[in-house]
Order: structure tokens, then C-alpha cells, then sequence
């Protein structure tokens, strides 16, 4: 009697992930190999023109590499500095702070109470909309406005801060801070929680304080999620986009200071995809490096170091 | 086992109906419109039964339905769903949204095309000079139809072939408006004539000015408040052929406005602000704002008060903050702002209901006299016998302490004159320019370094552009 054939139901797999393939390879990589195509070419689109047949569109074909060398000089090139600089005036407060609470709430001899109120209340934030905390924050801080009138009653300053770049920076920052803060508390709080008391245990024994413990212990234990916090906010800064946009229009003001990368896309897509397109690609390649860096520093580390030392010891054995 | 196996599947469910929750937007609504009821009228042709409106506020449609729906014609009216689709004017959102669309009107569905869109005057040129605005005669609309409303909208919305395209329901001359109580104490009079007097051209605009600050008082609140005088009054528009030319006029404003700002003439506000509005009230110290028409119900009435103004209009009246207290004048230059004009754009299924919308809302006297007449619209129409009606059985305005500005806008409306001051850019620019100017008359930058601010946002809005 002939062996039935075994049934492989490894196809069903293979058919059910076609739409995934489907959608991605037409709403992500098929724009992707286009933006990339654009991103070489010299497009002038004329606003003040339309048509049915089409706007008016100054094509010059490639150009090489003159996008991009415009995306790192001049006015975009100030936008990576913009960007930066926002991003860090954010995230330098943000992880100290949330390192302080995680490392309170985590705390076996503090034993803070009503934490659960507390973990949901710096959390909350972060639920809101940031347009929804820009529009409040540009009326707090503009002139006449809540914040403004108590800065000029305590210090007779008459000055609107949205005005100034550092103040406006300052806000932009402080919003970015106020949202993101909660998520990375829970984020350290649960690398925290993951370390295993027996160590804090044995080093109480040993002598060690407080101090010594945290930064000798949780610190080292904790450095894969704070590197992925560090990423993440990274790539979150790198496409800050609407929070600067709400509080200082499409031009970034005052003079530019606010003008972020994205807020560069944004101006310019219209007029002239080639740049767009060239600034988009930019970011791409920046995010996909910094992904790199945390799929290499997450991937399991000791599996890789076993694998390795199995490879070398067969190595001797031969 | 089971409780997994349902969970998976409320999962699954939710996902795919979030996937498909937008085509089941469009169907549904294309749905409604067709279990609709159907158009009668068995001697208009097959209309559509979506009228969809391209605007960027809610001016039109809140005219639209207090004028146009009780007056409609039904026949062509009755079953059509209208369908507002709003964009903000900032930054250019609107045009992009607008344009955006314009390039799928050939290939969309009957119910998602283009019906009506609306122009503003900064960039009515773009809009006008193009093929996607269909010309009125087309509609059926005759010169007769039009023959009250002001020559330089017909001229504004007339394109490089002589056709007029597009319509509109309000002329905007512009007025000074002043608070009568600080007219009163710094000038010794709050009669409109006595103070026009005073304030004739734009030198003694600038004496009177001072002697508000004697008083402590702003003669206007914002930086951008005199913009519309100088800009309505440029030899050249912004742009010719692909470059931009900052005219004298521009330049004066500048300069003017430095001065205001080092002298404290003004409050140091920006357009539309918080700050600027609140500048309206009683408690402010601002003598005045440059308005058309549109600003009185637009901004300034509703600012004014202290109470806000209820639907059924019972506490319009003096007492209420500073309701009867503001008075109007021609101020020291004839200029306009605004305006909005109502195009019908190609490709569209319901010529006879837009032809209906235009003539009832831009040519009807009886309608467009309520129009000037309410209360809470009180534009300027765009129609010269409704206006000289109103004017004979004794228009007066309460908000303005019963004075008939509407002779003075009849004077200043005739002057008007928009021909060759628009281009198509008119918006990014003017809008850019404050924007940057700001920082000159803050202080923060110097003008050359604020103009090199402006041609650089200019670059990246308008690639085109030299200068």
C-alpha cells in the first residue's frame, strides 16, 4: 500500500499573510521606491496656477544629488539643528525625571502609598492630543493669555515668550516633556520591577546604600529599556511635527526658530516634491539606523555570546 | 479555549470594520442621497443630488441658510443634500485642499465633485485665470442680472477673456471705526464728520495718534491693523511675471509701523489674537480698528459686549459692554478688505441649483436689503439698489449708536478701483510678510534681516518666485 502523503498546512500560513503583502506593497513600499525616485529630481510646481491639466510643472529631470546636498545646508539644514535641540531640551528632564519616580515607586523601603493613583495621574498626559495641548498652551502663553498675565504680575515682563525663539523652543519642549514623561516612567518602572530582588537583598546585606544600589545594580540591569526609551524618543523627536505647528504656524516663528524637519516636508511638498522627497529620505535612513541599533542591542545578547562560544569550543575540539 | 476563540474573533471584526470604516463612509452617504427624494422639475435636466461647497468658514453657510433656504427655488432645491467641506485659509491649507481636489475632478464620482467653491480676493487671480471656474453667462446668469452689483467685483472676477466667473454677495469698503467715549475725552468730539476731520490723511492720522498716547490710549491695536490701507493702494501687485516687488506702499506700511511700535501708538497685537479682540472692549485702551462691513458682526459685536449676544437679539443694546458706543468713519485712506467670491467649478452636475444660489444670494435686492439690514450679518451687499433703498427709508445702525454708515460706504465703495493690484500669490505673501515684520517691529530683528526671513519662507511656499 502506497504511504498517504502527509497534509501540509504550511500554504494556509503563506495565503493568510498575502494581504499583509498586498497593503504593504501598495501603501508603503511602492511610495517608498517612488519618494525615492523624486528625491532625484529637480520639480518646481508652480502654486499660483491650476488647471485641470494640471498645475504648472517645471520638470528639469535629475539632478543628482543637489536635493540633498540642500536638505544639509542653508535653511533645512537648520531645521536639523531646530529639531535637535527641541528633542533634548524635551528628553534630557524627561528621562531624569521619570528615572527619580521610577526609581521612588519601585523603592522596597519607601513603599509609597497610593501608587496605582499616582502611576495613572503622571500617565494621564500622555492619553491627550498633542494639538489638543498645543492650542491650550499657545492661548496660556500668548499674550493676554493665563500664563502671561501671571509671568507679567510677578515679574512686570511684558514680553510674549511665544515670541522669543529660546521661550517658544522652551514650550514646545515643555509640552513634549508633560506628555511623554508618564510613558517612559511605566516603561523604566517595568525594566525596574523585572531586576531581581535578591540582589538589592544580598547588597543590603553587603553594606550598600540606597545610592550605591541604584547605580550599580539597577542602572547596569536596566540599560537595554533605557537604550530602547532613548531610541524610541529619538525617532518620536526626529518627526516632531505638530505640537511646533500649532504654536508657531507653518513658518516656524518667530524667524524660522521652530521650523522642524517635518514642518519642512510639509511646507514644501507641494511646490517642490523633489526636496520634500529628498528630506523625507533623510529621515528614513536616519530612523532605519537608529532601529538597527535597537534591534542589536535588544536581540538576545547571551544567545548570540552562547552561540559563539559553542562555535569556538567545537573550533578547539577539532 | 472557547472565550480565546471569541476574543479572536471580536478582534478580527473590529479590525476589518476599522479597515473599511472609510469606503463604508462614502457608501452610505451616496446611499442616503439616492433613497433621497427625487428631483422634480420635469423641465430641468437630471441634476445631481450632492451639492458639495469647497469654504474655508462658516460666513457662507451660515448666508446661505438664513437667505438662501427659505428662498430657494424648490424645484431645483428640494432632495439635494449640501455637503460643507471646511478648510482653515491659514498657511494656504485651503488652496492645497482645494487644488488637491480640483485634480480629481474629472475622474471623481458626480457626488464627490466640486459643485461650488469660494474664492478670497488674495487669491481669487489663481482661481479666476483658470479653466476649472465655469463663466456665469454659462449658468445662465445675464449682464442684466448683475447690473447693480459694484463694477470692481464684477472686474475682480472677470477672467483674461472678459468672462465674469464668479460672484459675489458683499462689497468691502473699508472704514475706520472709533470708540465714541475716547473720542469724546481726547478729541472733544465723537461726531463721525468732526472726527473725519481730524484724521483725513495719514499725518494727522499720526497727530491724533500721538495724543491718544498723552491720554494713554492705542490708536490701533495691532501691528497688521493698517496693512489693507496700504496694500489696496500698491501701483503694482505683489508679483509680475515670476517676481516679487515690495511697492512703495508696502514699504510705507513698514516704515509707518516701525514708528507706531517705537512710539507706543500701538498695542503690539497680532491679527485675530486673543490679545487683538480683547482690545475691543470697554476696559481696553484701543481708540479704534480698521474694518469693512464684515467686521462689525464678523468680530467686533460679539467682542464688544460683555454679555454675550443672545439668538433672539434682546440685550443688543447700549449698555451691554460697548454696544452704541462705536462709531464709523472713512479714516485717513479709501482702501477694501475681503470679500469672497462664489465660483461654480467645471464638472459640475447641478448648474440650475448653483445658478438659483447665485442669482437669489448676489443679485436678489429683496434679499440681499435683509441682508444688509440683519443684525447679525449687516454686510455691505454687493447691490447697489438695495443699498439706496435701505438708505431712503432711513437706515440706522444701533451697533453704531444710530448712525447710517451705509452712506459711507456707498462713497467709499464707489472709489474702489482692484485693477492691477491682486496676483495669484497675494496670501503667502501678505501672510509671511506679518509674520516676519513682526520680529522688525518687535524689535528682535532688523528689517534686513526680517526680509531675508520673508524671502526664505517665500522659497520654500512659492518655489517660483525670484526677487
Amino acid at each position: 500500500m502506497k504511504k498517504r502523503k502527509s497534509i501540509s498546512y504550511a500554504k494556509w500560513g503563506y495565503i493568510f499573510l498575502i494581504p499583509f503583502f498586498l497593503v504593504y506593497a501598495v501603501f508603503s513600499f511602492y511610495p517608498l521606491i517612488s519618494t525615492f525616485a523624486t528625491s532625484f529630481m529637480d520639480i518646481t510646481i508652480d502654486q499660483g496656477f491650476i488647471s485641470f491639466s494640471g498645475a504648472e510643472e517645471i520638470n528639469n529631470g535629475f539632478c543628482g544629488l543637489r536635493n540633498y546636498t540642500e536638505v544639509f545646508t542653508g535653511e533645512i539644514g537648520r531645521s536639523f539643528y531646530n529639531t535637535a535641540v527641541m528633542w533634548l531640551m524635551g528628553f534630557v528632564p524627561q528621562i531624569i525625571i521619570s528615572l527619580l519616580l521610577a526609581a521612588w515607586f519601585t523603592d522596597l523601603r519607601l513603599r509609597i502609598k497610593a501608587q496605582g493613583f499616582f502611576k495613572a495621574l503622571i500617565y494621564l498626559p500622555n492619553i491627550l492630543m498633542a494639538s489638543a495641548v498645543s492650542y491650550l498652551f499657545y492661548g496660556l502663553f500668548s499674550q493676554g493669555g493665563g500664563i502671561w498675565t501671571i509671568i507679567k504680575d510677578l515679574t512686570g515682563y511684558e514680553g510674549v515668550l511665544l515670541d522669543s525663539a529660546w521661550g517658544a523652543r522652551g514650550i514646545v519642549a515643555l509640552i513634549n516633556f508633560l506628555l511623554w514623561y508618564g510613558n517612559t516612567t511605566i516603561l523604566l518602572m517595568a525594566a525596574i520591577m523585572g531586576v531581581d530582588t535578591s540582589l538589592y537583598e544580598s547588597a543590603q546585606i553587603d553594606g550598600a546604600n540606597s545610592r550605591h544600589m541604584f547605580w550599580k545594580i539597577t542602572m547596569p540591569l536596566i540599560r537595554p529599556i533605557l537604550l530602547y526609551v532613548l531610541i524610541t524618543s529619538l525617532i518620536g523627536g526626529i518627526q516632531m511635527y505638530d505640537v511646533p505647528t500649532l504654536l508657531a504656524n507653518s513658518n516656524g516663528y518667530p524667524g524660522q526658530s521652530l521650523l522642524t524637519l517635518v514642518m519642512q516636508i510639509q511646507n514644501r511638498k507641494d511646490a517642490s516634491p523633489g526636496l520634500a522627497a529628498a528630506i523625507c529620505i533623510v529621515i528614513f535612513i536616519v530612523t532605519a539606523i537608529l532601529g538597527g541599533i535597537i534591534f542589536l542591542a535588544t536581540s538576545d545578547r547571551s544567545d548570540r555570546r552562547f552561540k559563539k562560544k559553542s562555535k569556538n569550543a567545537a573550533r578547539e575540539a577539532v | 479555549m472557547k472565550l480565546k476563540r471569541i476574543l479572536a474573533g471580536t478582534a478580527a471584526a473590529v479590525i476589518a470594520v476599522t479597515a473599511f470604516s472609510g469606503c463604508g463612509k462614502g457608501s452610505s452617504s451616496s446611499g442616503d442621497s439616492s433613497t433621497g427624494r427625487d428631483p422634480s422639475g420635469a423641465e430641468t435636466p437630471e441634476q445631481g443630488k450632492v451639492l458639495n461647497i469647497y469654504c474655508w468658514n462658516t460666513e457662507f453657510q451660515e448666508r446661505f441658510e438664513k437667505f438662501y433656504v427659505p428662498n430657494a427655488d424648490k424645484s431645483v432645491y428640494d432632495g439635494v443634500k449640501i455637503n460643507w467641506i471646511q478648510t482653515t485659509n491659514e498657511g494656504n491649507l485651503y488652496q492645497t485642499k482645494l487644488d488637491e481636489a480640483l485634480k480629481n475632478q474629472q475622474t471623481a464620482v458626480a457626488d464627490d465633485k466640486i459643485d461650488i467653491f469660494l474664492v478670497e480676493m488674495d487669491y481669487a487671480a489663481k482661481y479666476v485665470n483658470s479653466d476649472v471656474a465655469v463663466p456665469l453667462a454659462d449658468l445662465g446668469i445675464t449682464s442684466d442680472d448683475l447690473k447693480n452689483q459694484y463694477e470692481y467685483t464684477k472686474q475682480t472676477f472677470t477672467n483674461p477673456d472678459g468672462k465674469q466667473v464668479a460672484t459675489t454677495w458683499q462689497a468691502t469698503p473699508g472704514l475706520y471705526m472709533y470708540r465714541a467715549d475716547i473720542a469724546e475725552e481726547v478729541l472733544g468730539t465723537s461726531d463721525p464728520d468732526k472726527v473725519q476731520e481730524q484724521i483725513s490723511d495719514l499725518d494727522k492720522f499720526t497727530e491724533v495718534a500721538a495724543k491718544m498716547k498723552e491720554k494713554g490710549y492705542y490708536m490701533v491695536s495691532g501691528y497688521d491693523d493698517m496693512y489693507r490701507l496700504f496694500s489696496n493702494n500698491v501701483s503694482a501687485p505683489w508679483v509680475t511675471g515670476n517676481k516679487i516687488t515690495i511697492d512703495d506702499q508696502i514699504a510705507r506700511w513698514i516704515e509707518l509701523t516701525k514708528e507706531y511700535s517705537d512710539k507706543g501708538y500701538n498695542h503690539a497685537t497680532s491679527l485675530w489674537d486673543d490679545q487683538w479682540s480683547a482690545d475691543m472692549k470697554k476696559d481696553a485702551n484701543v481708540f479704534g480698528y480698521f474694518f469693512s462691513t464684515w467686521g462689525i458682526a464678523f468680530s467686533l459685536r460679539d467682542a464688544t459686549v460683555d454679555q454675550k449676544i443672545k439668538d433672539d437679539g434682546s440685550n443688543a443694546k447700549e449698555g451691554n459692554g460697548l454696544y452704541g458706543q462705536w462709531r464709523a468713519c472713512p479714516g485717513p485712506v479709501s482702501y477694501s478688505w475681503g470679500g469672497t467670491g462664489i465660483v461654480a467649478c467645471q464638472g459640475t452636475d447641478n448648474e440650475a441649483l448653483i445658478k438659483d444660489i447665485m442669482l437669489k444670494l448676489t443679485c436678489d435686492t429683496e434679499i440681499m436689503k435683509s441682508m444688509t439690514a440683519d443684525e447679525t450679518v449687516q454686510d455691505y451687499t454687493n447691490n447697489k439698489e438695495a443699498i439706496k433703498l435701505l438708505i431712503d427709508e432711513g437706515y440706522t445702525n444701533p451697533f453704531l449708536g444710530g448712525q447710517n454708515h451705509l452712506a459711507l460706504l456707498t462713497e467709499a465703495a464707489e472709489k474702489l478701483d482692484m485693477s492691477n493690484k491682486l496676483s495669484a500669490y497675494d496670501q503667502g505673501l501678505n501672510e509671511k510678510l506679518q509674520s516676519n515684520m513682526k520680529l522688525y517691529f518687535n524689535g528682535q530683528k532688523t528689517y534686513e534681516e526680517a526680509l531675508k526671513l520673508f524671502y526664505s519662507d517665500i522659497k520654500s511656499l512659492y518655489p517660483n518666485l525670484t526677487h
